[in-house]
């Protein structure tokens, strides 16, 4: 087999330098092969066994192949296609790959969490090298038990073939194998593309057989022996808390064991005050909820409100930014000698992630150390937070990570975790927490709603030179909430010569987060609309002011690729025919967003008759480099991403008052088989590092949304959600 | 109060209150976890189970109202033949991301094809909007239906 390393740029791969692999014989004559890594430099140096096992495969003499997912699943299918890039470099059929979930050591495996997109990039160069190491071991051992120069070896299948026609299979050899040197992870030879046979074809779920057949699978599923189900019911109020409760009237109600006040530390990102009510079932603390009478004592969100922000807000918006993000050129004298000044706000809002499976977690505290069976984005993140909360040592808590029912950001959060670990430890019995969807809206942690008070400078040649941005977002402490900062290199930054980016800050008290492409899935509605407003402005092509822009640089670009960015708008223009003649109320939208290292661009068409919004067709085209490791997920990913975006753009907004009025999902909908569009997803292979798919398809559908129905009706939306009185 | 119920074929019994909704009698008494808990307004579909054929949504179903009918729960989908096409469409199609809502879906989608075997988008549309799905796989959900229609009219001719 030939060295091939094609045009991966070992710099952006995730394995360290230092790591090494490591093989040993398992019990029964298998192989056991694993990635070492120095422990930390004080333990590398202080004499002692510095080096721990990192286990991604293991190869039984029966050829049984048991492949390691190191992420948490939520649904973009990381199970699934990170051990398809194992099994591929080591050569094996997919069909004799058992995968597991392996267990939370991060100082092992290194990152475990499932956010930002960040699995595929971080892992996918190391795993193809891992699974090419152990062939290579493989090829070795049968080329020693042959007696024959390793050269004259190949792998196929699950064997080691000689020229001579002898042929060992992998369990065969695995004993042997465990005994040989493990080649440098660095210079390991990979296959070709050509030789690639997993990698890039369409592989189904790894849970799917589960999943149809409806066994237990998920955090909600957890079964432990013994086990109460507990509720835990936070202040309406966020951050509230408990000044009384009627606790011995409820513990008298059929089923219920125990009522707990729960003081919490104040904090949402520790464990928030609330009243647990632990019970023999889940609908006999649920209904015994009902009759929960509790006095909260006022938080700092009291009185808070959606009219207090957008009042607030106002008055901000004629004052200076209070911060300077960026600032290009001049933008004082830019917009003094402009021919045309355009003026905009924008505003989005709060809102919820709605994952389906609501938030749960099992545990059991047995003689001072604790277990938790969570559906979690992150567990290493709970295990620390759990520590705290109960004041005990991370080592002492071992984290089951279960399948999630959806991530979308909320699961990097760990509330319920901490809850449910300190009931656990006050009932000394095994519990399960679930959350209703009502906890689930009520208690989210939000993506921040946003002001945007834009201008743009246009000069007498109708070309853009300036644009001007005051945002106007949520903090605490001067500083901005979680997810409600923005970053100084978004679009069109870099292309504009006079360009400012300022923010101010409206005090709140409310927990915000992470929601699938944080920032981005606002920022891009608010950029990409105006450059949308600044092209309709100057009669010009949106798509053509778009490419102008990106064809001259002026200035930092941070990671940010132009022709990349031009290759996706071309290639989505094409594809949805951009510039055809539509039929009458039709208007086709266009928009584009760098996010996640992903470039993606979109077209949306849509009609609007008589304030009724009908969207047609979606068309997608992204780049996420070199290999689209599984086109199953790859796809979902897309279509999912675009979906979702609509949805939020439709209708999802959290109101606020005090806390987040809303109950379930009549309140915050998506979209329904009978309203899905058409979604047509086109990858631009390049030869760019594999980057994820979870987030980087989202961001552009908004705008291309918005700036279609003010094609098909000249209605301009700078406000989300979208309601009917916009169309007309 | 006890409770005699058939499901997926078999007897089972229950001793819970008359207002416990049959989605948690399921989950939480009788341990058939494949039931699942999204909303419990009827919002959503995830505890979509039949009752005689029928989709219902367990969770808004209280146990004293099942009565004497037939419980069919995704761990008894393949006792039919139809129920099993809907599996196998479900894997080949790699329907599900999160798999959470996908009991809910095939149970809706198996009722679905039981009352019209070839459906037309509008009946699909009509007969699947109760099923929410946060990960948004409708375009795969409705390929599966209509390959099964396919499949089913190929069998019929
Ligand atoms: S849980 Fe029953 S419809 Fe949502
Ligand atoms: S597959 Fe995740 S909710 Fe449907």
């Amino acid at each position: 087999m030939t060295s091939q390393n094609s045009a991966i740029k070992p710099q952006t791969s995730g394995y360290s330098r230092r790591a090494f692999l490591r093989a040993s014989a398992i019990l029964g004559g298998g192989l056991f092969v694993g990635l070492y890594l120095p422990k930390g430099v004080a333990a590398a140096t202080d004499g002692t066994d510095s080096w721990t096992l990192n286990a991604y495969i293991r190869i039984g003499s029966d050829d049984s192949i048991r492949i390691m997912a190191v992420a948490p699943e939520i649904g973009q299918g990381i199970k699934t296609s990170l051990p398809m890039v194992i099994a591929d470099e080591l050569d094996v059929a997919w069909e004799q790959v058992q995968v597991e979930q392996a267990p939370v050591m991060p100082e092992i495996y290194g990152r475990q969490s499932a956010g930002g997109s960040r699995s595929t990039p971080i892992h996918f160069e190391e795993h193809r090298r891992i699974g090419a190491a152990t062939r290579q071991m493989l090829l070795q051992a049968a080329a020693a038990q042959w007696q024959v120069p390793v050269a004259e070896c190949r792998s196929q299948q699950g064997k080691i073939l000689h020229v001579s026609g002898r042929s060992l299979r992998y369990g065969e050899l695995a004993a042997a194998a465990a005994k040989q040197a493990a080649p440098e992870l660095t210079s390991v030879a990979l296959k070709t593309d050509a030789q690639l046979q997993i990698v890039g074809k369409f592989t189904a779920g790894v849970d799917n057989d589960a999943i149809v057949s409806g066994q237990p699978l998920f955090g909600i599923d957890v079964e432990l022996p013994g086990m109460l189900y507990a509720v835990y019911q936070k202040c309406p109020v966020f951050g509230g808390t408990v000044k009384h409760a009627n606790v011995a009237q409820l513990e008298k109600l059929p089923g219920v064991r125990k009522v707990l006040v729960v003081s919490g530390n104040g904090d949402f990102y520790g464990l928030d005050a609330g009243v647990a009510i632990v019970a023999d079932s889940w609908w006999q603390a649920q209904k015994a909820r009902q009759q929960l009478q509790v006095t909260w004592l006022d938080s700092k969100a009291t009185g808070q409100s959606n009219a207090e922000f957008d009042r607030l807000a106002h008055a901000l918006k004629s004052q200076m930014p209070t911060q300077i993000l960026r600032n290009d050129g001049d933008i004082e004298h830019c917009f003094a000698g402009a021919a045309k000044v355009l003026q905009a706000d924008y505003y989005y809002p709060f809102v919820a992630h709605g994952q389906l499976e609501p938030m749960n977690c099992s545990a059991q505290w047995q003689d001072g150390k604790l277990s938790l069976w969570a559906p979690t984005q992150n567990p290493v993140g709970g295990q620390k937070q759990v520590a705290q909360v109960l004041g005990i040592k991370e080592q002492d808590i071992t984290i089951h990570v279960m399948r999630s029912g959806g991530g979308f950001g909320r699961r990097l959060f760990n509330d319920y975790m901490a809850e449910v670990a300190w009931i656990a430890r006050e009932v000394g019995a095994p519990v399960k927490l679930l959350w209703s969807r009502e906890d689930d809206f009520q208690h989210d942690f939000y993506r921040p709603a946003g002001y945007h008070s834009c201008k743009l400078a246009l000069d007498a040649e109708g070309k853009l030179i300036g644009l001007q941005d005051h945002f106007i977002t949520f903090g605490a402490q001067g500083r901005p909430l979680l997810a409600a900062q923005m970053n100084s290199d978004i679009f069109p930054a870099g292309f504009i010569p006079n360009l400012q980016y300022g923010s101010s800050l409206i005090p709140a008290h409310i927990p915000t987060g992470w929601l699938r492409a944080p920032g981005s899935n606002a920022l891009a509605w608010v950029f990409q609309s105006l450059l949308d407003e600044a092209a309709h402005a100057i009669g010009q092509d949106p798509l053509a002011l778009q490419l102008a822009l990106l064809a001259q640089p002026v200035g930092d670009l941070g990671s940010f690729n132009p022709q990349r960015m031009t290759a996706v708008l071309q290639a989505v223009a094409e594809r949805s025919g951009w510039g055809r003649k539509v039929a009458a109320g039709h208007g086709l939208g266009i928009a584009c967003y760098y996010s996640h290292a992903g470039y993606f661009a979109e077209v949306v068409e849509v009609s609007v008759n008589q304030g009724k919004l009908q969207i047609h067709k979606v068309w997608a085209v992204g780049d996420v480099g070199k290999y689209i490791v599984n086109p199953s997920g790859a796809m979902h990913q897309v279509q999912g991403s675009i979906l979702d975006g609509l949805s939020q753009a439709l209708y999802q907004q959290v109101p606020i008052d005090g806390g987040a009025k809303l109950v379930n999902y009549h309140q915050h909908k998506m979209l329904t088989m009978a309203e899905v569009p058409e979604v047509d997803v086109e990858f631009l292979k390049t030869d760019y590092p594999t980057t994820g798919l979870g987030e980087p398809a989202l961001p552009p559908v908004i705008p291309a949304l918005c700036n279609a129905i003010f094609a098909a009706t000249g209605k301009r939306i700078r406000q989300l959600p979208i309601t009917a009185d916009m169309l007309t | 109060m006890s409770y005699q119920l058939k499901i997926n074929g078999q007897l089972m019994q229950a001793d819970v209150a008359a207002d416990t909704p049959l989605l948690w009698v399921l989950r939480d008494t009788l341990k058939l976890k494949g039931t699942k808990f999204g909303c419990g307004m009827a919002q959503c579909g995830a505890c979509t189970v039949h009752l005689d054929g029928k989709p219902v949504r367990s969770c808004v179903t209280p146990i004293s109202a099942v009565k004497d009918r037939a419980i069919t729960t995704i761990e008894g989908i393949a006792n039919s033949e139809l129920g099993q096409q809907v599996q196998q469409a479900w894997k080949i199609l790699d329907v599900p991301q999160c798999g959470y809502c996908q009991a809910g879906q095939m149970m809706s989608a198996l009722a679905l094809l039981r009352q019209f075997p070839q459906p037309t988008d509008a009946q699909i549309a009509s007969g699947m909007k109760g099923n929410l799905c946060r990960c948004a796989t409708y375009h795969r959900i409705k390929q599966a239906i209509q390959q099964v229609a396919q499949h089913t009219d190929k069998e019929a001719s």
